[in-house]
């Protein structure tokens, strides 16, 4: 009842705001259609609830503008300009895949927008670009993570890459994952390229079983990673099986069942079933799961939730909802208590947190730690 | 004055014109609106080159996403300083010309419209043998060989992490001076004898060669320009939104280039040129059907992917009302626009 | 080793047949690549999965649900955007099936989602068993008996009924078919229903070989398809599934004998395409056809 109670006086409150004060207007383009769908899809519903919880910073409502970039570099840049040019924006949040954060994030560094990308790993996206931020660590450093992992706490020596040679993203992780892993002394017995179409990995990874690998890194997105599982294992292969952040998702054990047993992965670090839990990744959780009680939330829902929270913190900091200050604000994020851990952003604008790892373990994911990239 | 004069100057009218309304848009408009019409002097662009060789040349070729993929990489490794290039080439060094080759914008286009027009030359030998919709699968095949090879010849072309950093060249001026370029070349094409020769060939090729006429140098000929300016207007494209990669280019993009060619008119440059204003407008314009239901503050995306909905319905209805396109065969020509004048008295 | 190839090639071979046959069928009554042909095999797979998932059917019932509704939508498509256009220039309908493929496509990603969504396979279709070095599943088996099944069916239909003797006189002039009293719609309207079905049909079988469906999952293999079709000889019911069988031993052989290449996949097939084509300008077995424009 008590509750009840406060959510009216809440909307009242709102009502009066909404006259009082200009709304502050965040856009977000993330691509809620075509190939990325199931990432943008998830992003977009954590940006939501965080914006359900903060619907305003500095006692100024919030207007979220949503735009779908359909997954292609064309729209992504129309998308921006229009949120830039049309909606007046002060920032903008997105988006899933590093190519499209590239092509949306050069018409919002001419306009001076700052944006904050959701989970565009590839170095090249803040790649000397003033305004653009990203709420996620940049590949190079999961690829080091996941061959540090492999080989100091499994003791891996021979690995097999099986790549998506179409993904920006598949290609930069491996090409990481590769380097460090030899680094460190282990041995890379084949490489297997396919294409972001594909769906029949049966050649490739009759291929790589006979060349009797302890693991197989395979960057994939999780539709396809987790029918290269189920294929493999098919195929009576006994590798184990490795992939990055975007395997993160509540379908990969669904679709794969049995054959996503033992399936390693790094991520960032959150997951539904983490010991000691921080407090703000229990709330995010909890707030998670009474929002949307017919999914669990990921990575990249608490990465939509963690831009949200990086644009309030900033534009808290600066005082005012401007582009300039709040992207010097944002240069400048320092201990900012997220679900995904403190949050501290570097000099290239990335965020800096450990290497999540998980494993399946009877249809679960569990959450084996974190790992320091060597 | 004759007609033949009277129609030069006011062409060439037209055109100062439209250069005068291009610098008042320049400098009024938002860069949004001067986006998507940015995009609609690309597309007209495409739209044109693809009708040349369809609609004029009656080769049915799937084969544009890879011509303007041609156009694009070229113009692109042409334009950026090897510096740039070093930086972003995290997979393999760059192959030794373009490690240190750097040339003008100018250049640049063109010559990405020349690549991909000897690209063009190659394929056209031996598949322009082909009919119907055989040419269709084969030169659709061969655009999806061009992308598969840019995918993985990573030395040259960074592979998937694709090129960003492209200098935003193609601003109104030179995106419309393209086109105006690409109409005078392909509507003086099409009056020339060479013009006359192609149409006899789509309309019956058998006839043509009786009459003495080495069709299938002609249909070659034909087949290199329209990839010429196909290239030219990709290369646009990479330098207007200054990123590329592989996967803009698959066959989804030519399937947007003929949807807009078929929807203003086979055989129709006008309808061409309407078509493209009409579907890059229309895809823009439609994009309130994704956020139709937001109340307030609280912006829900009402649907996502209404949009594409609407669209397709959308194109599917100049379909079967206008079965010809919107032009038919039918062009704007200033001796049409007085006749009709004369005939309202 | 290599036999553990040559049965993922007959496989995968065997699936890109099954879908060609519609591709060719459709193509060989009406001249018309009907590029919706991937989204209904996409259709098929999704109505499996809701039939089992939303609706509880069982397996068999569901399978045939959603082959019998998707089929009747096939009928339905050629009724509102094909039948309105059969005397228009063929690009036009070529134009329709792009938009109707579009319009699918976009359908489902705002009914279903863009997520992808696991299908329930059965355990006898994937429970492994090993011959010689090679391990199989009964899905390996069970594809290209399907497909062959399939094929015997279609031929019985088209050469051995009434209905398929008015196909046959439609593909050849429909003017002429349609003054002899055949109600040359409703046999076009079969047409449709049979080539759809074979999609959805397809479809479900693709999706029980790889089990995560989602709306864009049938341009590729419907593009594919269309290859093996072209590559056979389009229109002739045979080539395209021996088209199929070449373009799944091609595209795995090619990663069997040059693996450090096995990234241009892809383009080994339309390599190869493009070769026959040159060769043979009609395809394998295709015969010569006039154009119709």
């Amino acid at each position: 009842m008590k509750a009840r109670f406060l959510c009216a006086m809440a909307l009242v409150l709102a009502c009066f705001t909404v006259s009082a004060a200009d709304p502050i207007k965040i856009g977000v383009y993330l691509p809620l259609t075509g190939d990325n769908a199931f990432g943008g899809q998830l992003e977009l519903e954590g940006i939501q609830l965080a914006y359900k919880q903060y619907p305003e910073i500095i006692g100024r409502p919030v207007e979220l503008v949503v735009v779908d970039n359909k997954s292609d570099k064309i729209e992504a840049a129309n998308a921006v300009t229009r949120l830039v040019e049309r909606d007046q924006v002060m920032g903008i949040i997105g988006t899933y895949g590093s190519s499209l954060a590239m092509a949306g994030g050069e018409v919002a560094e001419r306009a001076g927008v700052p944006v904050i990308g959701t989970s565009c790993t590839n170095p090249l996206v803040t790649q000397g670009k003033k305004y653009y931020f990203r709420a996620c660590f940049i590949d190079p450093y999961q690829g080091a993570g996941a061959a540090t992992f492999a080989i100091k706490n499994r003791g891996y020596k021979k690995a097999a890459l099986l790549i998506d040679v179409s993904n920006d993203y598949a290609v930069g992780l491996a090409n990481f994952f590769r380097r460090s892993f030899q680094r460190l002394g282990g041995e890379i017995v084949t490489t297997m390229n396919y294409q972001s179409r594909d769906q029949d990995f049966t050649a490739q990874l009759t291929e790589i079983i006979s060349k009797d690998p302890d693991v197989v890194f395979m960057p994939a997105y999780f539709a396809q990673g987790s029918i290269i599982m189920k294929q493999a294992r098919e195929l009576g292969g006994t590798f184990v099986l490795m992939g990055g952040d975007a395997m993160d998702n509540p379908d990969t054990v669904k679709i794969a069942g049995k054959a996503a047993e033992g399936f390693l992965q790094t991520t960032f670090p959150y997951s539904i079933n983490m010991p000691n839990m921080s407090p703000e990744a229990a709330a995010f959780t909890e707030a998670w799961r009474e929002t949307y009680p017919e999914k669990d939330p990921n990575v990249n829902a608490a990465l939509g939730f963690n831009c949200y929270l990086m644009f309030k913190d900033a534009i808290e900091r600066a005082g005012v909802a401007e582009s300039e200050p709040v992207t010097t604000a944002l240069a400048s994020i320092k201990d900012l208590k997220t679900p995904l851990g403190v949050l501290n952003l570097n000099e290239t604008h990335d965020a800096e947190m450990p290497v999540g790892i998980t494993e399946i373990r009877d249809g679960q994911q569990v959450y084996l730690g974190e790992v320091v990239p060597e | 004055m004759t007609t033949k004069t009277r129609n030069l100057v006011l062409t060439l009218a037209a055109v100062g014109v439209a250069y005068v309304v291009i610098f008042i848009i320049d400098n009024h408009l938002d860069a949004y609106k001067i986006r998507i019409l940015n995009l609609i002097a690309i597309n007209a662009i495409l739209a044109v080159s693809l009708n040349f060789i369809y609609g004029f040349g009656g080769m049915f070729s799937l084969g544009h996403s890879g011509f303007m993929a041609i156009g694009a990489y070229t113009s692109a490794l042409l334009i950026l300083s090897p510096a740039q290039k070093e930086m972003m080439w995290m997979l393999q060094d760059v192959a030794w010309p373009f490690s240190v080759l750097q040339t003008p914008f100018w250049f640049s286009l063109i010559a990405g419209g020349f690549v991909a027009a000897a690209f063009s030359l190659v394929i056209a030998l031996p598949v322009l043998r082909l009919g119907g919709d055989y040419l269709g699968i084969a030169t659709l095949g061969f655009a999806e060989i061009i992308r598969v090879l840019i995918v993985n010849w990573a030395s040259i072309t960074n592979g998937s992490l694709g090129i960003k950093g492209i200098p935003p060249h193609a601003t109104l001026y030179v995106n419309y001076t393209c086109l105006f370029v690409t109409l005078y070349c392909i509507v003086r094409l099409l009056h020339s004898n060479f013009g006359n020769v192609i149409k006899a060939i789509r309309d019956d090729e058998i006839a043509a060669k009786v009459m003495g006429i080495n069709t299938f140098r002609y249909r070659v000929l034909a087949f290199c320009v329209g990839a010429f300016f196909a290239g030219i207007g990709g290369a646009l494209q990479g330098n207007l939104i200054t990123t590329i990669d592989p996967n803009m280019f698959t066959f989804l993009l030519t399937y947007n280039v003929l949807m807009i060619v078929v929807a203003g008119g086979l055989g129709s440059i006008t309808g061409s040129i309407i078509g493209s204003i009409i579907i890059t407008v229309m895809l823009e314009w439609l994009r309130i059907a994704d956020s139709a239901f937001s109340i307030g503050g609280l912006t829900i995306p009402g649907v996502p992917g209404m949009r594409m909905v609407i669209f397709a319905v959308a194109l599917l209805a100049i379909i079967l009302y206008r079965r010809e396109g919107i032009m038919g065969m039918h062009e704007f020509s200033w001796n049409w626009l007085f006749g009709r004048g004369r005939g309202n008295k | 080793m290599f036999l553990q190839q040559f049965f993922n090639a007959l496989t995968l071979g065997s699936l890109y047949g099954l879908i060609a046959i519609g591709y060719t069928m459709v193509y060989g009554i009406l001249r018309l690549i009907n590029f919706a042909h991937g989204d209904m095999l996409m259709l098929g797979a999704y109505f499996l999965f809701f039939g089992t998932v939303a609706f509880h059917l069982p397996w068999g019932v569901a399978v045939v649900v959603a082959i019998v509704a998707v089929s009747m939508f096939g009928i339905f498509v050629d009724w509102v955007a094909y039948r309105p256009l059969r005397k228009a220039p063929r690009i036009s309908a070529l134009i329709s099936a792009i938009a109707v493929s579009f319009f699918i496509e976009s359908l489902a990603v705002v009914l279903f989602s863009g997520l992808p969504r696991p299908v329930y396979q059965p355990d006898w279709l994937i429970t492994p068993f090993t011959v010689g070095s090679s391990r199989l599943i009964p899905m390996t088996l069970v594809v290209p008996v399907v497909a062959l099944v399939l094929v015997g069916i279609l031929l019985w239909v088209v050469y051995r009924t009434k209905p398929g003797l008015a196909m046959r006189g439609i593909s050849h002039d429909i003017e002429t078919t349609r003054l002899l009293g055949v109600r040359v719609d409703r046999i076009i309207a079969m047409t449709f229903g049979i080539g759809t079905a074979l999609a959805a049909a397809s479809g479900i079988m693709w999706a029980l070989r790889y089990p995560s469906i989602q709306p864009y999952m049938g341009v590729f293999p419907g593009m594919k398809a269309f290859i093996a079709a072209v590559f056979g000889g389009i229109g002739s019911i045979p080539g395209a599934m021996i088209g199929g069988l070449c373009l799944g031993f091609i595209e795995i052989m090619a990663v069997y004998f040059l693996p450090t290449l096995s990234g241009y996949r892809d383009a080994f097939a339309f390599v190869l395409l493009v070769a026959v084509l040159l060769f043979k300008p009609t395809g394998l077995f295709g015969q010569r056809l006039e154009e119709k424009i």
